[in-house]
């Protein structure tokens, strides 16, 4: 690290203080031009990944999922099920390896513990009135405080929108910074929700706003609007930790969530991954994919390589 | 580290004759002295096929069939029915769009992606946009009866052979003249396919004709007295000559020459995207590209950023095998352009400018050159003056808006240029001051048949696309 | 042997890229066929599928518009033997054809020659360009038909408005025939609507209605009918087409006017300035 790198590092400390030192730097942020960065990200999609790279590309996509269940109508059941799936994704493939977590309302934690207690598969809740994020600050940090009791690693919780939007932006920053402090030794992730964002710029800005706060992923949806992950926005927030880490030092982590249904997709993203941030981030530890219907597709996929023949829902486990 | 397999493109979709003679009157005929020569692969040397040289002997016998079929098919048919033809012609590309794709990045050496996803896509637009016109001269503010000139004589360079071709021939076409069209001698092969797929749209004979050869024959066709327009897109110089060669006779004259644009990126520019365009606009088609972005201006304040941002992105980019659909660089189309590139590269390093390239691996076969950024470089030297047309680029400095303009300008050339900024009134300030043709804002490389595409100064006159584009072909 | 047995076809509304049967469940006995006799319901409900279809259109590219009419034409004239068997002349079914033709090629035009920079005086960049007006209610001529049908559908929709036609109550099949040239098109849903049967149940409703933006009253051949309708189009100023002189040569070139009504220019003013 450079000296000037060194003196950036304690100004970005400073900033969480002061709402307007917060608005200048966030609004100070290079704009992001939409067309520009749709047409970047799509091109990046059409990179073609055949045989031994598509092969290494599922797997580690597969140690990525965040296996995800989030429905009002979840049950210890259906939860130990979708754990049982997390540890063992192809039954008849010892290959095979497990996802990266489980992902689960607070609730149903005590129930996936007992699971994946010992396996290396990350337990993570979401948290802080998930998915609107309406409630009272003590109740959002109950909340993710009751999760970690039960066993959460992993905290995945939401912005405050409407304060963000209403350009409040030390609303939005103390929350996650209490958030945070609420996780103790859990990783906090925080989901900006940019379908209700609208810009690139807003991402951008909600990026750095999470990242300064001491977010330690940066989340993209909740999964419950009808937006949700998308390769452009991102590729702004992979833009964002990159630029993060080489103003900082801090490597933050990035985890698209909601609408990433096929392999194809996943590669996609991995491709981007590579090619705007780099191999230090091709890791489970550094990017996530928040999905429920995408670990079969890519068990399927992961067959067609083996076997050389086209696979079938039905010759997979549906939890 | 996630390695991309190789991911060839099929060349079995293409059939490359082991030699091809010129596209005379409807027919493929042998060239009168029966002269000849190659084209090669760039990206492995291998010889594709082997070309007949037209000498002036057969192109007076391509103009005299574009004159027949001028006089007695094309110039008197509806503009309904040449319609129908052109629309032919353009679905016929939608469906061998493959092949042709295929056969550019072979002759060429460009990438797939681009030849996939950018040139034979834009033929087929050129050809459906101007197929539209023909029904509709009378409309396009040229008077009340707008008339073709005639035969026209067109001469093409090997950067983007089949979309040069479109360009050329869908206005000529549409407005109701008849065609003798030159291929560059590295890159005939599309357009010898596109007089097939002439054939197969049952185009009337001796409408296209396709000779091919080297200077020679260029010189041959435009100085025939039996032609009625000549356009031509290639160097400055050889515009310049042709530009002497027709004075003084009735010929109408285009031309489309060389570039030396400006690429202005300003403090408040989005910088990811503005990397992006930098990177699409030099390095583009390995830079064999006319409006290139080949000089960056970036404001003094930005600079470092901006630069450790480029060098960042360019150690992404993949240079190698063109029909690699993961390539993003492909082969340098020649040994003479390679050369070129070279010496004007070394004259950078040697005028005291700092060079620098990503690490990358380049074959041992074939004509190849590493993407390549030269810092510190002043108006003053030759790498910021003459039109290298590689993927080289060389990076200036400005303080103001006004000083931007001024070094932008500090050019014969005036084909395009572009500004990055976040601010609309800025650009359209800058837009007006800038003596080029084209003036991309936070864009850079875009074309569409239906906009205008030409040059100021040097880099020659007349417009291609667009309304404008029929101009060129009528009698007005 | 037995003679076979023919299949008959079934001629129903086209809307939304469907052919649901009118929701009043009637049909009239024309051209030796039951065709449905559109009621005021099918006519709000095309509407609606109108409206619902002029985003995607109208944000199309124009390339892709001129793209989609052009492969109409491909598919009209893969069945000429329809028309021609329905009382189309060969001439006819051509014209309607390269009509087809001419149309697609205005979609990247149009706004070329009715559109462009103005110079103002001041610092000020300032740019005029078409835009679809929306939902087009179209009366169609009684005939030609065919010819007729599409002379009064594809200049509205090249532009991206999206249509809701009143077919010839006398002339009908044609009309639901061209409906599924179009739905083999990739012509998206919506952006045109027919409707059969009586012009005096579904004309006045689509004249009156607010969400139309413009009305196209080729068709009306009864004089104080089109006064009528045009007095109810004003309601909320709909831009409108008046009906065609009687001896309108349908064969001649159609100009661009049928285009430019359907329209409306925006002009956009910004700075020049550091």
């Amino acid at each position: 690290m450079t000296a000037t790198a060194t003196s950036a590092r304690s100004d970005l400390s400073e900033l969480g203080r002061s709402e307007t030192a917060l608005r200048t730097f966030l609004h100070g942020l290079p704009g992001v031009d939409q067309v520009g960065a749709e047409q970047r990200a799509a091109q990046l999609g059409t990179r073609s990944i055949k045989t031994t790279a598509k092969a290494e590309a599922i797997d580690l996509a597969i140690r990525m999922v965040d296996l995800t269940t989030l429905e009002g109508a979840d049950t210890p059941g259906k939860v130990r099920a979708l754990a049982a799936k997390a540890l063992r994704p192809d039954p008849a493939d010892p290959s095979c390896p497990h996802v990266g977590a489980v992902c689960v309302y607070p609730a149903m934690v005590p129930y996936v513990a007992e699971v994946l207690r010992g396996s290396g598969v990350h337990l993570a809740s979401v948290a802080t009135a998930f998915p609107s994020g309406q409630a009272p600050l003590e109740v959002k940090l109950a909340d993710t405080r009751a999760a970690v009791a039960a066993g959460a690693d992993e905290i995945d919780m939401v912005i405050n929108r409407g304060a963000f939007l209403a350009g409040r932006y030390s609303e939005v920053y103390d929350e996650i910074v209490a958030t945070k402090e609420a996780c103790g030794d859990a990783h906090l992730k925080v989901i900006l929700e940019t379908g209700e964002l609208a810009t690139y710029d807003n991402v951008r800005r909600a990026s750095w706003l999470a990242m300064l706060a001491g977010g330690d992923f940066i989340k993209t949806s909740t999964g419950k609007v009808p937006v949700a992950a998308t390769p452009p926005v991102t590729l702004v927030m992979l833009e964002a930790v990159r630029d993060f880490r080489a103003a900082t030092g801090r490597q933050v982590g990035v985890k698209p969530a909601g609408g990433i249904k096929t392999t194809k997709d996943a590669i996609k993203y991995l491709v981007m991954v590579n090619e705007t941030v780099g191999p230090d981030w091709l890791d489970p530890d550094w990017f996530r994919f928040g999905a429920s219907s995408l670990l079969n597709d890519l068990l399927m996929q992961r067959t067609k390589l083996t076997t050389g023949v086209y696979a079938g829902p039905d010759y997979f486990t549906l939890d | 580290m996630f390695e991309y397999a190789p991911a060839p493109e099929s060349r079995s979709v293409v059939d490359i004759k082991p030699s091809y003679g010129l596209f005379v009157d409807g027919k493929f005929v042998d060239p009168t002295d029966g002269g000849s020569f190659k084209s090669i692969n760039p990206a492995s040397e291998e010889v594709l096929a082997e070309i007949a040289e037209a000498g002036s002997e057969d192109v007076d016998r391509a103009v005299r069939a574009a004159r027949e079929a001028y006089e007695r098919v094309w110039g008197p048919m509806p503009g309904r029915d040449r319609a129908k033809y052109l629309f032919r012609i353009a679905r016929i590309i939608q469906e061998r769009s493959r092949e042709l794709a295929v056969l550019e990045s072979l002759d060429n050496g460009k990438p797939i992606k681009e030849s996939r996803d950018v040139d034979v896509p834009l033929v087929a637009a050129h050809f459906f946009y101007y197929a539209g016109w023909a029904d509709k001269l009378e409309h396009a503010g040229f008077g009340a009866n707008p008339r073709p000139l005639g035969v026209a004589a067109q001469v093409i360079p090997w950067n983007f052979p089949l979309l040069m071709l479109a360009w050329k021939i869908a206005p000529a076409l549409a407005a109701g003249n008849t065609v003798v069209l030159k291929p560059a001698e590295t890159t005939p092969l599309t357009a010898l396919l596109f007089a097939e797929i002439c054939q197969q749209a049952d185009l009337p004979a001796g409408v296209v004709n396709i000779v091919t050869g080297a200077g020679e024959t260029g010189r041959a066709l435009v100085e025939h007295p039996g032609v009625d327009k000549v356009a031509f897109t290639g160097s400055t110089e050889v515009g310049k000559a042709i530009a002497r060669s027709v004075a003084g006779t009735r010929k109408k004259l285009t031309l489309e020459l060389g570039g030396k644009a400006a690429n202005i990126v300003f403090d408040d520019a989005p910088i990811d995207q503005a990397v992006e365009g930098i990177v699409n606009g030099i390095f583009f088609n390995q830079g064999h590209v006319c409006c290139a972005g080949s000089r960056l201006l970036v404001q003094e304040n930005v600079a470092d950023r901006v630069l450790e941002s480029l060098k960042r992105r360019m150690a992404q980019l993949r240079v190698g095998d063109p029909l690699d659909k993961n390539t993003d660089i492909g082969a340098i189309n020649s040994s003479a352009q390679l050369a070129r590139i070279r010496e004007l590269s070394e004259a950078g390093a040697a005028e005291g400018a700092e060079r620098w390239s990503p690490p990358c691996e380049l074959p041992d076969r074939g004509f190849w050159f590493a993407p390549t950024i030269f810092t510190g470089v002043t108006q003053a030297h030759r790498i910021a003056r003459e039109e290298i047309f590689g993927p080289v680029l060389s990076v200036l400095t400005f303080r103001t808006p006004a000083e931007a303009v001024e070094k932008a300008n500090n050019t014969p050339y005036g084909l395009s240029a572009g500004i990055w900024t976040d601010k609309g009134s800025r650009i359209l300030w800058m837009a007006d001051r800038l003596r080029a043709g084209v003036v991309w804002a936070n864009t850079f490389n875009k074309f569409d048949p239906t906009s205008p595409f030409g040059g100021y100064k040097e880099s020659g006159y007349g417009r291609e696309g667009g309304r404008h584009g029929l101009e060129a072909y009528l009698n007005v | 042997m037995s003679e076979r047995v023919a299949v008959r076809k079934t001629y129903k509304l086209f809307i939304g890229g469907k052919f649901p049967r009118s929701e009043s469940g009637r049909s009239y006995l024309v051209q030796d066929s039951n065709v449905s006799l559109a009621s005021r319901k099918d006519a709000r409900d095309a509407v609606l599928a109108a409206r619902a279809a002029v985003k995607g259109w109208a944000g199309a590219t124009a390339y892709n518009r001129g793209q989609i009419l052009y492969r109409v034409a491909e598919m009209l004239e893969g069945r000429r033997d329809q028309f021609v068997a329905l009382g189309a002349s060969a001439a006819e079914v051509d014209a309607a054809i390269d009509r087809w033709v001419w149309y697609a090629g205005w979609s990247d035009k149009l706004a070329q020659v009715y559109g462009g920079a103005n110079p103002v005086a001041g610092p000020y960049f300032n740019l005029s360009a078409p835009e679809p007006t929306g939902v087009v209610a179209v009366v169609a001529p009684e005939s030609p038909a065919l010819l007729g049908l599409v002379s009064v559908i594809a200049p509205a929709v090249v532009t991206g408005n999206t249509v809701v036609v009143a077919a010839s109550p006398s002339a009908p099949l044609a009309a639901v025939t061209l409906a599924e040239v179009l739905a083999t098109s990739d012509l998206p849903g919506g952006v045109v609507n027919i409707l059969t049967g009586r012009l005096s149940e579904t004309v006045p409703t689509l004249a009156a209605h607010m969400d139309v933006n413009a009305i196209d009253l080729t068709g009306v051949a009864d004089a104080d009918l089109a006064a009528e309708l045009e007095v109810k189009a004003a309601e909320n100023l709909k831009r409108v087409l008046r009906p065609a002189p009687a001896d309108n040569d349908w064969y001649a070139d159609p100009g661009i006017t049928r285009m430019t009504t359907l329209l409306e220019t925006k002009t956009v003013w910004h700075p020049k300035g550091v």
